[in-house]
């Protein structure tokens, strides 16, 4: 039930996401969604691609640190208080979101929004108890 | 005015009958009490009667900081502990600092050289020194002190740090001499600018500055903005601390080293061969009174030559260059000794692999800044930019805790940093010294 994110070191300067764009255009690799996070000297830019695997080899092979972690996608309803309800069952659950960003497409009537949670196993347990669809990997590469 | 003028002034043929009387003491010393020199001798077959003229101790071999390291910490120590009366210590590469040892006599000989080395930087009784250099481990702080003392002037031990106190002490106490590393006068400099303090108004006469590199330029600037007459002094705690040689004020060109103490040898650094009077090389010492901490033939690694043509002062001892380089990648930061090893050991640490890393040295504001340049690698990396930003707090911390230095440590990407084939260029110095 979750979802594969690849993420990559870029310094802080001109041209270094440019760079990972244009990699990922000549290996025909299309990027679903994507969050940069960055400070003054350094970011830290997460996809999700819908070939991770290609992904990270012609990245890496590039000169690029890539690392891999597991996210949550959720499809939350497209109206007002629908992420809230999202981030208040997590709450209640104790379970810390590290970071978030919305996918770049819709899901039918639904938004959907990726997570980072420091417990993804629990998470996605009270997710699924609250009635929350939680989209898996394969469906996610493809929307 | 010269402090020890019998020795001072001693023509060239009498102080070599004393080095060699005092050499021939301390080859068979160091041979009977430290198994070190005693193997390495036996090594190159030479017994210390075989050193029968200066000229003989061409055919001893090197002693190397890493020999010094290998014996951590007492194994060079020449007398037992019972006759230390003082430890002293510098940083090593492997992060274990090298540790030097001083019988009553050692702090006494060097307490003279150094009230030696004030008189020559214009220092007399009446004076009152205003010591800046740190005290503790390092031997800056400590060596000045008793050289004051035992010159007769008044010592004010303020060490270093918390500047605007020591421009109020300054400018109350009234201080003439200034002692202390050059980045760090500037530095005083500067916040007594911003206190609106004025030199003109300060007593300064004489500033004895050294334990890092410097140059004729920061003399220069040093001597228009404190009012006062700069001399650069050299001594390294495996030789003895500072006061192994001095500028004297009237030339300042040159540091005169005391050669009845000290026997100084350039030779090159590759090839180990000696080189004549003037040829820059590697400064390779033999101390010929030190009881607790002989050295012999003890590669400094600093770059230099040697002058013997006499001074206007009336030293007749042999003068050393200002000291242009290294003959190995160890930085001076502050006057702390750093060598990248010793940042790599903490990086080794981290994530059991040493990451690619270069040391960046710059100078702001009149003070040495160190940056770490780490290549992020996979171990290292994270998708939370908080536990990245945490790594590079870590490293600093270690950093500061094992060697003393600060350092901002800047994560960069794979293959940031410029390789020179293929190897890592692990130290860029941007200071214009």
């Amino acid at each position: 039930m979750h979802v594969e994110q690849i993420s990559v070191f870029l310094e802080n300067k001109a041209g270094r996401l440019s760079e990972v764009t244009s990699i990922l255009a000549e290996n025909g690799i299309n990027i679903r969604a994507l969050s940069l996070a960055d400070t003054s000297d350094f970011g830290v830019l997460r996809l999700i691609v819908d070939n991770n695997d290609k992904a990270r080899e012609v990245l890496k092979n590039n000169g690029f640190a890539v690392g891999k972690t597991e996210v949550v996608a959720v499809e939350v309803a497209d109206r007002p208080g629908g992420l809230h309800t999202t981030l208040g069952i997590f709450q209640q659950a104790g379970i810390n979101v590290e970071y978030m960003y919305a996918f770049v497409q819709q899901s039918g009537e639904n938004a959907v929004m990726i997570f980072r949670l420091d417990d993804i196993g629990k998470g996605v347990q009270v997710l699924k108890e609250n009635g929350i669809e939680v989209i898996d990997g394969e469906r996610i590469y493809t929307i | 005015m010269i402090y020890d003028i019998e020795y001072e002034t001693m023509p060239r043929e009498a102080l070599e009958a004393i080095q060699l009387r005092r050499l021939q003491t301390t080859i068979q010393r160091a041979y009977a009490n430290v198994p070190f020199y005693k193997e390495k001798f036996d090594q190159a077959g030479i017994k210390p009667t075989d050193i029968r003229s200066l000229a003989d101790l061409r055919h001893l071999p090197y002693t190397t900081k890493q020999d010094l390291r290998d014996n951590y910490p007492y194994g060079m120590f020449a007398v037992p502990m019972d006759n230390v009366v003082r430890i002293h210590a510098s940083s090593g590469t492997t992060g274990k600092p090298t540790v030097v040892g001083y019988t009553a006599r050692d702090v006494d000989t060097w307490a003279n050289l150094m009230a030696r080395s004030l008189s020559a930087g214009g220092a007399w009784r009446g004076d009152i020194i205003h010591n800046a250099y740190g005290y503790g481990l390092f031997t800056g702080g400590l060596g000045v002190h008793y050289g004051a003392e035992r010159l007769g002037t008044s010592v004010i031990p303020v060490s270093g740090g918390n500047t605007k106190r020591q421009i109020v002490i300054m400018k109350d106490f009234k201080p003439t001499i200034l002692t202390a590393t050059p980045s760090y006068t500037l530095h005083l400099a500067e916040v007594a600018s911003e206190m609106g303090v004025s030199f003109d108004d300060l007593g300064f006469k004489y500033g004895i500055f050294g334990a890092e590199p410097w140059s004729e330029q920061m003399r220069d600037e040093i001597e228009r903005t404190l009012k006062l007459t700069a001399v650069d002094i050299y001594g390294l705690s495996e030789v003895m601390g500072p006061g192994v040689a001095i500028e004297c004020h009237e030339a300042k060109a040159g540091l005169h080293i005391f050669e009845d103490h000290f026997i100084p040898e350039i030779i090159d650094p590759g090839s180990g061969d000696p080189k004549a009077y003037g040829d820059p090389g590697e400064l390779v010492f033999t101390t010929v009174t030190k009881e607790a901490f002989p050295v012999i033939r003890y590669r400094t690694r600093d770059i230099t030559s040697l002058n013997p043509e006499p001074c206007v002062c009336g030293r007749t001892h042999v003068r050393m260059k200002r000291v242009s380089g290294r003959s190995d990648d160890m930085l001076i930061i502050r006057g702390v000794n750093v060598f990248p090893s010793q940042i790599e050991s903490v990086l080794m640490e981290i994530d059991g692999v040493a990451p690619h890393y270069q040391l960046v040295v710059d100078r702001e504001e009149q003070l040495d800044t160190l940056t770490v340049m780490v290549e992020v690698n996979e171990g290292l990396f994270s998708d939370e930019v908080k536990q990245l930003q945490a790594l590079e707090r870590r490293i600093s911390k270690n950093i500061k805790e094992y060697f003393g230095v600060s350092a901002k440590v800047k994560l960069v990407e794979p293959k940031a940093i410029a390789r020179s084939q293929g190897k890592a260029i692990r130290v860029v110095d941007n200071r214009e010294i």
